[in-house]
This record gives C-alpha cells, sequence and structure tokens, in this order.
C-alpha cells in the first residue's frame, strides 16, 4: 500500500471515482442526479467550495469522491449538464488510472424532464423524454419546447 | 410508412407537392376512389367539431369509410388506458388513424406505436398541421408565397396557428409583421429560429400604417383569458378589429384570413369584401386534408 498523498483535503481512497472540477455549490446536485442520499451505503466525501486553480486563475470547485463506484454513461452525461469541465478521475488501488472530461451528448433520452406540463412524455405513458441539444437550448422532440434556463433542476 | 405529425417535418418541395395536390383535387372535385375500402379512425380525445367534420367528409370524398371516437366518457381512456395501447390496438382496426389530442407531443407518440399510419389533427398547444396547410394553400390561391408581406394580428403568444405558420413561411422568402398586445407578443425563441431560418420579422404597434404594405392579414383570436379583466379585453379587442375603416388603402389583390371560429377580430361588414377569405379557408380544410390523407395511404 502506498503512503498516504499529502495536500488531499480529504482522505484517500482505494478504488472508486473522484469527480473534479464541478461548479462551485453544484456538488449536491451531482449527488442528487447519481442517486446517492443519506440511506445509500457508499462511502463518499464532498467537498465544496475549495480553492483552484484552473489555467493560471484561482476559483473554486466542488469535489465529489465516492469508493467502489465507477459511473454509467448516463450518469456522466447528467454530470455534464450540471457541471460541463467536471472531470472523472478513475481511482484503482490509489492511483488515477483514468481521466476524462464530460460531454453533454447530442440527444438526451430519458435524462432530463420537459418543463411543458402539458407534454405527452409528463403523461402516464410508455415512452422516455427525449431531448435534441441545441445552441438555443434542450429542445423536446415531443413537443418543441426548448429548456434554457435552469436545465439541472429538470434532470431525472 | 408515413405518417403526418408536424409542419416542421416538411420541407419546402414536401408543401409545394402537397398544395398542389389539393389544387388537383379541388380542380375534379368528382368523387375520387384513393381511399376505396379503406377504413380511418377519427380519434378525438379533444372536442373540435370543424376539423372533425372536414376530415370525416375529406375521408369519405375519397371513398373511405370513418369510425369515430369522439366521446372520452365510458370509453377505456377514462379507466386509465395509455395513448400508446389505444393506439396500438385502434391500428389493428383502421387503416389510418386522425388523432386530436389535447398533451402536446401526443401525435408523435402515437406514431411510434402506431402499425397505420397517423395523423395529427391538433395535439393540445403544439402542432395542427392540416390547418396550417390549408392557410398555406388559401394563400397560394391568390398569390405565390414567395416574397410577399403577411402581417399576422392578435394573439401571437399562444395563437398556435400563427406559429406554425409562421414557421411554414420561414421556407419561403417572406417578410413577417407581427402586431399584437402587450404580453401577447410572439414568443422570443420563436423570433430567433425564424431569423435563423432566414426570415424578416418586423414588429409594429399599430395596424393601421402597414395596411398598404400588406399582401396578407392572418388575424388570430384574442382570448378573454389571457386579460386580467373585462376593460382591458375590451380595450385590446377594439384595437385590434378589422374594419373596412381600417382596411382603408389596402393593396390590389390584400386578403384577409382568420382560422375561425372568430370572436370580434373580424367586423362582419367585412365579410362582404372581396378580400374577406376566411369561409373559403375554412372550406379548402376539404381538399387540403384529401390531399393528406392521400399523401399517406
Ligand atoms: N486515491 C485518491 N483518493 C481520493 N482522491 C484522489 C485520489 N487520487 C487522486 N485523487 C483526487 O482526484 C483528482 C485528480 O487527481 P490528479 O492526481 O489527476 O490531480 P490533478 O493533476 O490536479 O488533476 P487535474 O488536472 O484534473 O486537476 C484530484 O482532485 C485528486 O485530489
Ligand atoms: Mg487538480
Ligand atoms: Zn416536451
Amino acid at each position: 500500500m502506498k503512503d498516504k498523498p499529502q495536500g488531499l483535503l480529504i482522505s484517500p481512497i482505494k478504488d472508486g471515482t473522484v469527480i473534479d472540477h464541478i461548479r462551485a455549490g453544484a456538488a449536491l446536485t451531482v449527488l442528487r442526479v447519481l442517486g446517492i442520499t443519506g440511506q445509500t451505503d457508499e462511502e463518499l466525501s464532498i467537498a465544496t467550495n475549495v480553492t483552484s486553480m484552473t489555467g493560471g486563475q484561482e476559483g473554486r470547485k466542488d469535489i465529489v469522491k465516492v469508493s467502489k463506484r465507477e459511473l454509467l454513461k448516463e450518469e456522466v452525461d447528467r454530470i455534464a449538464l450540471i457541471s460541463p469541465h467536471a472531470t472523472i478521475n478513475i481511482i484503482r488501488d490509489y492511483i488515477v488510472v483514468e481521466k476524462k472530461g464530460v460531454e453533454i451528448p447530442k440527444h438526451l433520452s430519458g435524462i432530463v424532464r420537459c418543463t411543458n406540463a402539458g407534454c405527452i412524455t409528463n403523461a402516464n405513458e410508455p415512452i422516455k423524454s427525449s431531448f435534441e441539444v441545441t445552441e438555443a437550448g434542450l429542445h423536446c422532440l415531443y413537443c418543441d419546447t426548448v429548456i434554457t434556463t435552469d436545465i439541472e433542476s429538470h434532470i431525472i | 410508412m408515413k405518417h403526418i405529425i408536424s409542419i416542421k417535418d416538411f420541407g419546402r418541395e414536401e408543401i409545394d407537392s402537397l398544395l398542389a395536390r389539393a389544387g388537383a383535387i379541388d380542380a375534379a372535385p368528382q368523387i375520387r376512389q384513393t381511399l376505396a375500402g379503406k377504413q380511418v379512425a377519427l380519434l378525438f380525445f379533444e372536442p373540435s367539431t370543424r376539423t372533425r367534420m372536414s376530415f370525416a367528409s375529406a375521408v369519405s370524398r375519397l371513398g373511405g369509410t370513418t369510425i369515430t371516437v369522439d366521446s372520452v366518457e365510458g370509453s377505456s381512456i377514462s379507466k386509465g388506458e395509455t395513448l400508446a395501447d389505444t393506439v396500438r390496438v385502434v391500428s389493428s382496426y383502421v387503416d389510418a388513424i386522425v388523432l386530436r389530442h389535447p398533451k402536446e407531443g401526443a401525435a408523435r407518440l402515437a406514431s411510434e406505436f402506431a402499425s397505420v399510419p397517423v395523423i395529427n389533427a391538433g395535439d393540445g398547444a403544439g402542432q395542427h398541421p392540416s390547418q396550417t396547410l390549408l392557410d398555406l394553400y388559401t394563400i397560394r390561391q391568390s398569390m405565390p408565397l414567395e416574397g410577399i408581406h403577411i402581417g399576422l394580428l392578435g394573439d401571437l403568444r399562444y395563437g398556435r396557428t400563427a406559429h406554425s405558420l409562421a414557421y411554414a413561411l420561414s421556407n419561403y422568402d417572406v417578410t413577417l409583421h407581427t402586431i399584437a398586445p402587450p404580453t401577447l407578443e410572439l414568443p422570443e425563441s420563436l423570433v430567433a429560429e425564424l431569423h435563423r431560418r432566414g426570415c424578416t420579422v418586423q414588429e409594429h404597434e399599430d395596424i393601421t400604417s402597414l395596411i398598404p404594405e400588406l399582401d396578407v392579414i392572418y388575424a388570430t383570436r384574442i382570448q378573454r383569458e389571457r386579460f386580467p379583466d373585462a376593460a382591458s379585453y375590451y380595450n385590446v379587442g377594439e384595437s385590434y378589429r378589422i374594419t373596412p375603416e381600417i382596411l382603408e388603402g389596402h393593396k390590389d389583390g390584400m386578403i384577409v384570413l382568420h382560422p375561425l371560429p372568430r370572436a370580434g377580430e373580424i367586423d362582419p361588414r367585412v365579410d362582404a369584401m372581396p378580400c374577406a377569405r376566411y369561409f373559403e379557408q375554412a372550406r379548402n380544410g376539404v381538399p387540403v386534408r384529401m390531399a393528406m390523407l392521400e399523401e399517406v395511404f
């Protein structure tokens, strides 16, 4: 076993995932979309509003560290919507073995709830919501609503 | 299998060819037999007598028959069946489904579960492609669509017929003039989309000075429930009413359209003027819907 690395804010994990460079204040939303609550049994550390250096600029960020869990693509897609600059670090035996950015996919299926109460995707029908990601925002392929603001609070 | 769900699914060539087909049907009004032996379900989850009658007329003029479901009460729907299931089952009885539904996107959903063509006859505040196509058809009876100046008047915020018509016209090089009461303007997102599609959109406060420029006036219904009180509704109604006096100085060949039913938006004295085309427009629903039916069969 390696020595505990220096300078970490929170204790190291052996195997799991570190979601780094989360927009400051958004860690709790990340937990929500990962389905992590006080009732679930992951070993978890969260840091919010910590100082970080990105591109030579000092700023603030959140970090979420989850043991014994690697993320599914849909989970990474949800994180991308919350925080497009987040990085996903896969930790194995205390070491970062893989680091990747997140990317909002061109199409979101079952990831965001349509804001239009009259949309058929909000009725009790056997379909998933379906959005095309455009410059203007998220475009519902059923009702044509375009979600432009506060997208993260509509993530399912 | 072809469905007709949204005017946005139509390119310019498809619009042109459908309107040309409607024109051919109109020119030879004898019974056509394109739907002989075919049954069409008119599945109306929301009352709309005119649309339903005009689709029924279109089917029968093509030699087909209709089965109508227009009462939600007592049907499986009130027992909580999903639209998806209803459509799957109805598909096995008929050769096509014409659907009217209060939820936006219902027709898209139906097309995903139906095993026969689906035609959208209006889904809530969403799409109503047959209305848009008959609006275009009526304009084209009087003038080419290319290059016209059209004034959209009334409730442009909630008026879906105006939205869809504006979108469809952005396939042509038109100038859209909008005249709407405060808070009932065309949604900004739609204006942005129209701009992206190369359309010129000009907002105006008052129609009077605009009249000599317009080729088409498209008036839409202004609903009482959009206003806080009767007085402000009355005031808006007064200043947005089309009258023979307002129309003075209009271009030769200018036409006035309205999706009907009208409330007070058009003075009945306009009815006798040659520019009044709204009853013709309603009549055009039949050949246009016949063309749509032929398109999916
Ligand atoms: N074993 C571990 N347990 C917990 N956190 C760890 C572990 N190893 C690395 N991390 C955290 O994972 C993130 C990525 O680690 P890395 O060593 O790649 O840092 P970095 O070089 O600063 O990366 P970046 O350029 O992405 O900021 C950091 O926040 C780091 O503190
Ligand atoms: Mg770092
Ligand atoms: Zn929607």
